[in-house]
């Protein structure tokens, strides 16, 4: 009944025996102890649960812990470099893209994920881009505004380094 | 030796709160686990109204992981009170029995019948199922008017009637006001149920602690309310139990409330010996946690030919659901004293009618009864300007108040704090570039342009700072709406700061620190806030009606000076002078005219504590506590145009700018005020063009998950422009007026205005919420109609065969 599957998450390497009905969000947040991937719905609509599968962004309430096996899972908790945060963390800190804070770590990750894909993004292309993820506090300008800094401060990192 | 004092309120401060929440490092009541704890998940009644004749949970009871079942029966014993109605709206109020499981009869849909507790939640889920129900179906009642209905089904068969209050106010000779106008304009807006969605659903821990105490996480925004209420509920002493907010995932009304679930954790922490946890999941969310709005307004309004509003009438019926959740009979009559809104007029008259349904209860939902009022009023404006055919802004500039600072009566005989109307709309008008925006109007109609353009008006105000106890015991809520707060200056002279609001998202953490550190003259890095915890902050009133900062942030600040006050004594001992001789500015105590002669805030923050050297009699130590009970409400005001484009032959409708010009008196942290508005007026765009929570005939609720209610993303609404202008308010010390619901309540008027005014030109004079394009759409073919069969036009305005407004027969414009 129970499966073995070996996921590597936020950088480490996890073996468990899991029922194959456990989602991904449950297998991070009740397995592993990792308290920021949020659940906040129960229909793929609200993206509190995303996290990066192999860099790609899904959203972890979709996607079986089983279907992780052999996969590199990303969370905000593993985002953060050795010189600090991640550009799209500190944009929403200083672009105050968040209020309750409970949609952010999977609006930060979708947001990464937007980044890498789209390096340079139009204020149309941040808001479709961010569509699946849903926040009710910031009526979204100041996560598009964080969005919009650490895109630059990305390329700039980009020019800096090439 | 003099220092430039730093200034931090209304300074670009960044959040503290951020960092946990940005690296994923919060604690969420579903992050706590605790050794040994259980999981609990209910049994919920798949039709909105039926008797029980019987359960049966005997296979459920053998399900694998299971370790207990409840029925109503079962846990008789448990409570010492049934769940209270917060508020004594009336003498005769009709408050049905409310307990946390009910048994003899399923009044609404998710109403819960039993409870399964297990190993892990996969468990207790799994095991619901095994629960077997024996429903008897009764007929249900859904619409308020037919509920009022001879013969309608009951409710509550044991109050006879599913009226659950009538509630009437009077002020001016209302007859003599209708007698003298030239116009009467009389309409019918619905306002729509709405489904709060704060992003993290509700959860509760309740673990037993020695002693027979417990504690109780729960994602509330009312800590020391749920603590209140569930010794009640549940007979445990008030000073057994402890309750803690932990990081709570916004709330909009949603979490100021004690539900089912709370007691039920405390009720089976305490009969099992174990910790026991509930999350609620999203479909679960939707039927079990209030919803908002959910009224049937008919409002008049008397006036001169040129525009003068002489009187107003207001008939309001208000949905409660099947149940009294605590403030469910409060919320519509905080609308009762704002019908009235920014204008000046000799007679008013309002009375409501709340109606129980089997649907779910209903609530506070950001702005709780304001929005509604502003919406009807704004409305109601727009449709006089349209009947004098007189320009709107010109219509509500001959009705405001004039400028004032002092408190000043309005029609419905409250006293409203300080005003400046005239500004705020002169402002927006420019920032809109109102001329030119008319003026692209008329290019646009002249062309027949399928796309048209719409400028919506909303000139708003909203009674906020919740609080004076007394308006709160005439209300019927007993009283209790002070705030409190507690300044310790430590021995090293960093800060504790502790408060009774129990913020959710609104940065209070943040702002509490600015206020403290410019009154004590220290960083706001020096400041912690201590907040949402009954053991460490056992005096508040917590986090609703836009009230934290005009009470609970106003109470910081009087025990930060209350603290200076003692200090400065220790201060005139230590530098051997006359206390009247010393100064305090930029945490630096200094003898006046001998700035060398100092000591810091720091220095005497150690003489309190070392209390080695004090003045004659003082106790030692650096600390004060406060509780502020303001005389007034506050009354945040604004102007806000909203410019829509409207597709004439689809129905869309696009939102092409927000202007906003808001007052809400001396900003603490603007970024923080701006993040509210964003937020607030993103939430009443939901309401005007998205969300809606539609229930079948039987009671089903239609819009069960987030897949069919419309929660607006990033796409869906606009960039906001915003400004804003300073008129403090005499109600408190700071003159701050509280921001958090201002968004919520301005902006449905100003987008349904806008969304008739683009199409105005065709006949169209009402379209309700939410405007999606069908609805537009048929309004559209509705009045196009009416032009062509001249003579037969309906006066309504409605579109008469959209079957969604079949339940409400539609309005009229005299």
């Amino acid at each position: 009944m129970r499966r073995r599957i070996r996921v590597t998450v936020d950088g480490r390497a996890h073996e468990h025996e899991v029922e194959p009905r456990l989602l991904l969000i449950h297998y991070l947040r009740e397995v592993l102890g990792i308290g920021g991937a949020h659940v906040g719905c129960d229909t793929s609509n609200c993206g509190a649960c995303t996290v990066l599968m192999d860099g790609e962004s899904v959203k972890s309430c979709t996607v079986l812990a089983v279907q992780a096996d052999g996969h590199e899972i990303t969370t905000v908790q593993g985002l953060a470099g050795a010189d600090g945060w991640h550009p799209v963390q500190k944009a929403f800190h200083e672009a105050h893209g968040l209020q309750c804070g409970y949609c952010t770590p999977g609006m930060i990750m979708a947001a990464v994920s937007l980044l890498r894909e789209n390096p340079d993004p139009s204020e149309q292309e941040i808001r479709e881009g961010l569509e699946g993820n849903l926040c009710r506090c910031t009526g979204y300008e100041n996560i598009v505004r964080a969005v919009q800094q650490a895109a630059r401060e990305m390329r700039g990192q980009a020019v800096a380094a090439s | 030796m003099t220092e430039t004092a730093e200034r931090y309120v209304g300074g670009g401060v960044l959040r503290k709160e951020d960092p946990a929440l940005v690296t994923g490092r919060a604690t969420w009541t579903d992050n706590i686990k605790l050794p040994g704890m259980l999981h609990f998940a209910l049994v919920r009644s798949p039709m909105a109204h039926a008797r029980i004749n019987s359960i049966d949970v005997s296979a459920a009871r053998e399900q694998p992981g299971v370790v207990a079942v409840f029925t109503a029966e079962d846990l008789r014993e448990e409570w010492a009170a049934p769940i209270p109605c917060g508020w004594q709206v009336t003498e005769d109020l009709r408050v049905p029995e409310h307990w946390p499981l009910t048994g003899d009869k399923v009044r609404y849909l998710g109403d819960p019948v039993a409870v399964v507790v297990a190993e892990d939640r996969y468990a207790a889920k799994d095991a619901l199922e095994f629960v077997e129900v024996d429903y008897e179906p009764l007929d249900v009642v859904t619409d308020m008017e037919e509920a009022l209905k001879e013969g309608a089904p009951l409710v509550h068969e044991d109050l006879g009637t599913n009226e659950c209050y009538t509630w009437p106010l009077q002020n001016g000779d209302i007859e003599e006001a209708f007698s003298r106008a030239d116009v009467v304009v009389k309409e019918r807006y619905i306002q729509q149920r709405l489904i709060p969605n704060a992003i993290e659903p509700r959860a509760v821990v309740a673990q037993p602690e020695p002693g027979g105490s417990f504690t109780v996480y729960s994602s509330t925004q009312v800590p020391h309310i749920l603590k209140s209420v569930l010794s009640a509920i549940c007979g445990v002493p008030e000073h057994r139990l402890r309750v803690v907010a932990p990081d709570v995932g916004g709330g909009f009304g949603s979490k100021l409330n004690v539900y089912p679930e709370e007691a039920l954790a405390l009720a089976l922490s305490r009969r099992l010996g174990v910790p026991v946890k509930w999350v609620e999941e999203r479909s679960e969310n939707y039927l079990a946690t209030i919803h908002g709005r959910d009224q049937i307004q008919d409002i008049e309004v008397a006036a001169t030919s040129d525009g003068k509003i002489l009187g107003m009438r207001v008939e309001l019926l208000a949905d409660m659901g099947a149940y009294l959740q605590l403030g469910t009979t409060v919320v519509p009559l905080l609308g009762a004293f704002m019908y009235p809104g920014l204008y000046d007029f000799d007679a008013y008259s309002f009375k409501c009618t709340a109606v129980y349904t089997n649907k779910t209860p209903t609530d506070a939902y950001r702005g709780a009864g304001r929005p509604e009022a502003a919406y009807a009023v704004e409305r109601i404006v727009d449709a006089l300007a349209r009947r004098l055919d007189m320009d709107p802004a010109e219509v509500r500039r001959k009705n405001f108040h004039p400028p004032f600072d002092q408190p000043r009566t309005q029609p419905a005989g409250i006293q409203y704090d300080s005003f400046n109307l005239q500004r705020a709309l002169d402002r927006v008008l420019e920032l809109a570039d109102y001329e030119g925006l008319r003026e692209e109007q008329r290019r646009r109609r002249e062309s027949g342009d399928p796309v048209q353009l719409g400028i919506g008006f909303s000139t708003y105000t909203e009674i906020c700072g919740i609080a004076p106890s007394q308006v709160a015991a005439a209300l019927g809520g007993g009283g209790a709406g002070w705030e409190a707060a507690s300044v310790r200056v430590l021995s090293s002279g960093k800060v504790e700061v502790v408060t009774g609001t129990s913020p959710h998202g609104q940065g209070h953490v943040t702002s509490w620190s600015q206020i403290a550190a410019d009154a004590l003259g220290v960083s706001p890095d020096d400041v912690e806030v201590i907040h949402g915890d009954t053991a460490s902050a056992p005096w508040g009133r917590d986090t609703y009606g836009s009230r934290s900062l005009p009470v609970g942030g106003v109470a910081v600040y009087l025990a930060a000076q209350k603290v200076v006050e003692k200090a400065k004594k220790i201060a005139a001992h230590m530098l051997e002078a006359a206390e009247g001789d010393i100064e305090f500015e930029g945490g630096r105590f200094s003898v006046r005219g001998s700035p060398d002669r100092n000591v810091t805030i720091q220095q005497v923050a150690g003489a309190a504590f070392l209390a080695a050297d004090l003045p004659e009699g003082m106790e030692p130590g650096l600390s004060a506590e406060t509780f502020f009970d303001p005389p007034n409400f506050t009354f945040p005001f604004g102007a806000h145009i909203c410019v829509v484009e409207v597709d004439t032959e689809t129905g869309k409708v696009r939102i092409r700018d927000y202007f906003a010009v808001d007052d809400c008196g001396p900003v603490v942290n603007p970024q923080i005020v701006d993040g509210q508005l964003h937020g607030g007026i993103a939430q009443g765009i939901a309401q005007a063009l998205y969300e809606e929570a539609v229930y079948d005939e039987d009671g089903n609720l239609v819009t069960g998950s987030m897949v069919d209610y419309l929660v607006p993303g990033a796409p869906e609404v606009p960039r906001y422009t915003l400004e804003r202008t300073v008129t403090p308010s005499p109600s408190n010390p700071m003159g701050v007026k509280g921001v958090g619901e201002a968004g919520t309540i301005g902006s449905p008027p100003a987008v349904i205005n806008a969304v008739i005014d683009a199409l105005s030109h065709l006949g169209v004079t009402h379209i309700d919420m939410p405007a999606t394009p069908a609805r537009v759409w048929q309004a559209i073919q509705e009045a196009r109609g009416r032009e062509a069969s001249a003579g037969e036009a309906s006066r309504t305005g409605r579109p008469a065969q959209a079957p969604d407004h079949e339940e409400h027969p539609g309005g009229e414009s005299l």
